[in-house]
């Protein structure tokens, strides 16, 4: 290789190594403004906002889902599984709701510690596979669970 | 193989060669793409979750890592175009922009039709469609750059700049879901266990992602030779090969 051409090879990847450290730097200074939503043990550490609208997401617990009377209004609770927030929220939720799915809701902190969102969305997660596997692997999971001894809750 | 090599790096003998892959690399797309839209649309199963809506997965999730390989390949080009001033390795690299670009868009143009239904949001500024945004702006941006200058080699060099400055998006791009919480879901098939998808629905996913790699394959080398052209437009052999027709 010629004296120019390992010139410019070097160029080219001290602007790439030096690009790459800049935003690297960069983004770890905004990690938390990159951050699409507040998991529910951050909003019970008081990291969240409390005085203006943000995102939460997290699971819907099992067997939470309560419908007010009007019809429209939910109440449930989502976990990431160490702390939980309950959320109200008005309007219609969409088609993947349901208890265990993830979810994000926008919307803010009431003074009672509820979180009224305006908006919930689903978030599906990475796994694909026909209706009977996850039967099955629900099924084997119910198995798991009641072959357990006693005493022990968590598989 | 290596004179075949040194073969192709001239602009002559890779009008010439391109020209006789061309059908045969389009052939073979069409026949994957079949394959895949029929393993996809028939044989592949219903999902747990989604039902019948996964399916435009087949087009959105090849579509996006088309985006992101082309984004490497063209600054992949720039840079041996920049250090070695190979003219094809430019030709290459301006010719990618476009293709990209389209996948760009079709990646977000389903991510969208496919969010709405099943998140109830068309668009999020979560960080992964964001800094898909971004690539598609840094696309558009190598685009307008090369069209901006009027010599082919300055605007050649010009535009490499911008595409290996706009390579540190691809790492982000990938890991966004990983380094940040998102509302896009994690990897599937890209991730070190093994892929949390049905065999009947992985094998359709690859089909469409091959013949997506043929398509880049046979546009790319159908524009380049266009390019070559362009270029050369004053050589004797363009001149005989017009004269000829």
């Amino acid at each position: 290789m010629r004296a120019t051409r390992k010139k410019r090879l070097y160029l080219v990847l001290l602007m790439v190594v030096g690009i790459g450290v800049a935003v690297g730097f960069a983004l770890n200074a905004f990690n938390q403004n990159l951050m699409f939503f507040y998991s529910p043990s951050e909003v019970a550490a008081g990291k969240a906002p409390a005085a203006h609208a943000f995102r939460l997401g997290g699971l819907v617990t099992e067997g939470s889902v309560q419908r007010q009377a009007n019809g429209l209004t939910v109440r449930f609770d989502v976990t990431d599984n160490a702390k939980t927030v309950t959320v109200e929220y008005t309007g219609i939720l969409p088609d993947l709701f349901r208890e265990g799915q993830g979810i994000v809701a926008h919307g803010q902190l009431r003074s009672d510690g509820v979180f009224v969102a305006d908006e919930v969305l689903a978030k599906h997660d990475e796994n694909y596979m026909p209706p009977e596997v996850a039967k099955a692997l629900e099924e084997a999971h119910e198995e798991g669970k009641a072959s357990m001894p006693p005493g022990k809750t968590t598989p | 193989m290596k004179r075949f090599f040194h073969q192709l790096g001239s602009p002559k003998h890779f009008y010439r060669i391109a020209g006789r892959w061309i059908p045969w690399l389009g052939l073979a797309c069409v026949l994957f793409l079949l394959a895949g839209l029929y393993q996809g649309l028939v044989v592949a199963p219903t999902d747990y979750q989604q039902g019948d809506s996964y399916r435009i997965m087949f087009v959105h999730v090849p579509a996006a890592w088309m985006s992101l390989f082309i984004y490497v390949v063209m600054a992949a080009a720039g840079a041996i175009g920049l250090i070695w001033h190979m003219k094809l390795a430019e030709v290459v690299a301006i010719a990618s922009a476009p293709i990209g670009a389209s996948f760009t868009f079709l990646a977000l143009v389903t991510g969208s039709i496919w969010g709405k239904p099943m998140w109830g949001a068309w668009w999020v500024w979560d960080a992964r469609l964001t800094s898909e945004l971004i690539l598609l702006f840094l696309y558009l941006g190598v685009i307008a750059l090369h069209n901006a200058v009027e010599d082919k080699r300055t605007a050649a060099r010009a535009t490499s700049i911008l595409a290996i400055v706009g390579v540190v998006n691809i790492p982000i791009i990938h890991y966004s879901v990983e380094w940040w919480n998102t509302l896009h879901q994690g990897p599937t098939v890209t991730k070190f266990d093994a892929p949390s998808i049905d065999m009947r629905m992985l094998i359709p996913l690859l089909l469409m992602a091959v013949a997506f790699k043929l398509f880049y394959a046979t546009v790319l080398l159908m524009r380049a030779r266009v390019e070559v052209l362009e270029r050369e437009r004053n050589t004797r052999w363009v001149r005989e090969l017009v004269s000829q027709s």
